[in-house]
């Protein structure tokens, strides 16, 4: 059996080709249902956001597989092959496997370790579990990868940076203040990425929250927004000594706020750090005020500057993630042999037990006049004939469950003994208290 | 070789691997290598421990009294500080400043004469060891504060000028290092301060004069006056951050030259052969 995949990305397709390939995810009964009714496709599982569209499956023959993905993927949009043929990859075993847990860890994404993709993928494989389109070894690979996206966010800093200027901007503070439960933030006029920054300190524990602007009715409405208090104009300069992180974003053509001010509040403080982030265009702020002992000025541009470096550090601990990912590949491939071949030997001699069972009833039922000594003897007969038969069988199972063989050999003891196919381990729900811990 | 130095020369090989494995995680960001670090550091620690003992079991007193002896007192010190730090903080970044620490004077230690020698009997007295620990002890957590220091002044001139190398992301915050310098500022100075004092009344008993004005003990004393401020302007005129990083630093080289620098560039009865019993 061969894991394949066929589908087009970010990396890949435009979003004008994307958005005509995209399944809608209120109708995925229809396309999975189509999916594995292919020819040769045992197993199937769709991956639809708007920066990707794939399909996975289970095929024995892996490159008329492809084929078929390749085509139903035209086909099923109804577009013609040659609009699509140049923006889909494929791929197939060692690198179907290593492509999806490249995506689950987000390595993939177009801001690599952005966390929605996981969920994503939690989402189609909740549907490919919804219609029974996942089967033994999708329902594997699947929770494998969601394990594997959990040992990269957990083992690298992949994800630990931001990437976005609000955010960045709540980190320096971090890097400042350390904690921020006990901080003040001040908020100089109003704009949407100011109040999205004041919104993100809040959530990250700020405790209070003082509101500045021209028009004072301004301050009251967004102070009363963010439970915080409303401070005039005129005088907040004077309240500025009581203050840690200041977001200022006010359409002034001037600074309002010079170095000799800050100069005279930072030793009011005694020289306690101030944090100020200056979001506006002209800026509100001298950047001489960058120079005072004990004060940082960041604008946007600075700000900007943070994110690339951040961005950087993602690319860097990407490459720490491909390593893990190469290690639970390998991991993968055994653990996917070791446990086809158990249950198997399970179901097997599950099979054999029943019908041993079954055997001896109707003949004991038949023959009344047995001692209890002869019954146990014909049982103990028919017990050693079942395990002689299962013997060679088994043995073989277990020898070669390493093998590239292996799997042939689990595929025919379940054909030919018509053994139903093992049920996956734990249900979605079990699997997410599971990725918690 | 006596057992003291094999012992000593195992804990240099281990504080060694711990400096390596230290700067490993710094600079290539793995955190496993950090975790191992501490094993390391903690079982050379142990060894340095039972160093000292045996050292002093086989000299019958406490081991300071030459340059060897000494050195390896003050890495013990500045080990034990940094762990006892560690426990609170996990600060990788200290471990990879004290490390090497420990492992410089370790190594400095190990290229001075060895061989014990019979103690002055007129310096013999329990004010020894009273005085060695305290004014050890002062050191190593000053030490530490000045590896804080260092972090906090690499971390502040990155936020200043906004141009983060990855060391930046491995740094814990500005105020963490603020107040370790606090926090070794106010067990420093009262140990350093006892330390003089102790050293005063063993001088008195045993030269039978408090103060000679020695270079070491003036060397002491201006170090002691400069931490002195730097506890006087934190607590009443608010110097925090930069200042009081660079205080530390400053404070440290001073302490260093005072304990290494006296030694070998000025004579004086702390020179350890005043220690001598010739």
């Amino acid at each position: 059996m061969n894991i394949i995949v066929v589908g087009l990305s970010h990396k890949t397709a435009p979003v004008e080709i994307r958005e005509r390939v995209a399944f809608a995810p209120t109708a995925m009964e229809k396309p999975l249902r189509l999916l594995v009714g292919l020819p040769g496709i045992a197993e199937g599982l769709i991956v639809s956001t708007c920066n990707r569209v794939e399909c996975y499956a289970v095929s024995r023959d892996a490159d008329g597989g492809l084929a078929q993905l390749r085509r139903f993927m035209t086909e099923y949009h109804g577009l013609a092959d040659a609009e699509l043929e140049s923006h889909l990859y494929d791929f197939q075993g060692e690198e179907a496997i290593r492509h999806i847990f490249r995506v689950a860890a987000s390595l993939d994404s177009m801001v690599i370790g952005e966390p929605q993709i996981l969920g994503q993928i939690k989402t189609a494989y909740g549907y490919a579990s919804e219609f029974k389109t996942a089967g033994l070894i999708l329902n594997r690979l699947l929770h494998k990868a969601f394990s594997v996206a959990k040992r990269v966010r957990t083992e690298t800093e992949i994800a630990s940076n931001a990437v976005s200027v609000s955010f960045a901007a709540v980190e320096l503070a971090r890097k400042i203040f350390g904690t921020l439960t006990d901080k003040t933030v001040l908020l100089i006029g109003a704009g949407e990425m100011c109040e999205l920054a004041a919104r993100h300190f809040i959530n990250n524990g700020v405790s209070s929250v003082h509101v500045t602007n021209r028009t004072h009715e301004r301050a009251v409405k967004l102070a009363a927004e963010f439970g915080g208090k409303p401070i005039l104009f005129e005088n907040f300069t004077e309240q500025l000594h009581q203050v840690d992180i200041v977001l200022t974003s006010t359409g002034a053509p001037n600074f309002i706020l010079g170095a000799k001010k800050v100069e005279e509040v930072i030793r009011r403080r005694k020289y306690k750090p101030m944090f100020f982030i200056d979001i506006a265009v002209p800026r509100d702020i001298d950047p001489r005020v960058n120079d005072i002992e004990n004060v940082y000025l960041y604008d946007v541009d600075d700000l900007q500057g943070v994110v690339q470096a951040n961005l950087k550090e993602r690319h860097k601990e990407a490459k720490k993630a491909e390593g893990i990912i190469d290690l639970e590949i390998g991991t993968f491939f055994r653990w996917l042999s070791t446990l086809d071949v158990v249950p198997t030997i399970v179901a097997l001699r599950k099979k054999l037990e029943e019908i041993r069972r079954g055997e001896l009833e109707k003949t004991f039922g038949n023959l009344k006049n047995l001692s209890d000594k002869d019954k146990k003897s014909i049982e103990a007969l028919t017990a050693a004939i079942v395990n002689k038969v299962l013997h060679p069988p088994i043995t073989i199972l277990k020898k070669t469950q390493n093998d590239p063989s292996g799997d042939s050999y689990v595929e025919a003891v379940r054909t030919l003994f018509e053994l139903e196919p093992p049920t996956p381990e734990g249900d979605l729900e079990s699997l997410d208290d599971k990725l918690e811990e | 070789m006596s057992v003291n130095v094999l012992l000593f020369k195992i804990t240099l090989l281990l504080y060694f691997v711990a400096t390596v494995l230290f700067l490993v995680d710094m600079i290539w960001r793995r955190e496993a290598a950090g975790k191992v670090a501490r094993w390391v550091l903690y079982g050379g620690f142990a060894v340095h421990c039972a160093t000292l003992v045996s050292r002093y079991l086989n000299t019958g007193y406490t081991p300071a009294a030459n340059l060897y002896e000494a050195l390896s007192f003050f890495a013990w010190a500045v080990v034990g500080c940094f762990l006892a730090f560690d426990l609170r903080y996990r600060l990788t970044a200290l471990g990879a400043f004290s490390c090497p620490l420990a492992l410089a004077l370790m190594i400095i230690g190990s290229a001075a004469t060895k061989a014990p020698h019979e103690l002055n009997p007129m310096l013999d007295s329990w004010w020894f060891p009273v005085h060695v620990t305290l004014a050890f002890l002062g050191d190593a957590v000053f030490g530490v504060a000045a590896g804080a220091g260092v972090l906090y002044l690499v971390q502040e001139r990155m936020l200043k000028s906004k141009k983060f190398s990855s060391l930046y992301y491995q740094l814990p915050s500005l105020q963490v290092l603020d107040s370790i310098n606090y926090k070794c500022l106010t067990f420093g100075f009262p140990l350093m301060t006892m330390g003089i004092i102790s050293g005063a009344i063993w001088a008195n008993s045993a030269w039978g004069g408090y103060w000679r004005w020695d270079p070491k003990e003036t060397w002491a004393l201006l170090t002691w006056f400069l931490y002195a401020a730097l506890l006087h302007g934190r607590l009443t005129i608010g110097w925090r951050g930069r200042r009081a990083a660079i205080f530390a630093i400053i404070g440290f080289l001073c302490l260093l030259f005072s304990f290494l620098g006296v030694n070998w560039l000025l004579s004086a009865s702390h020179s350890f052969k005043a220690l001598e019993g010739r």
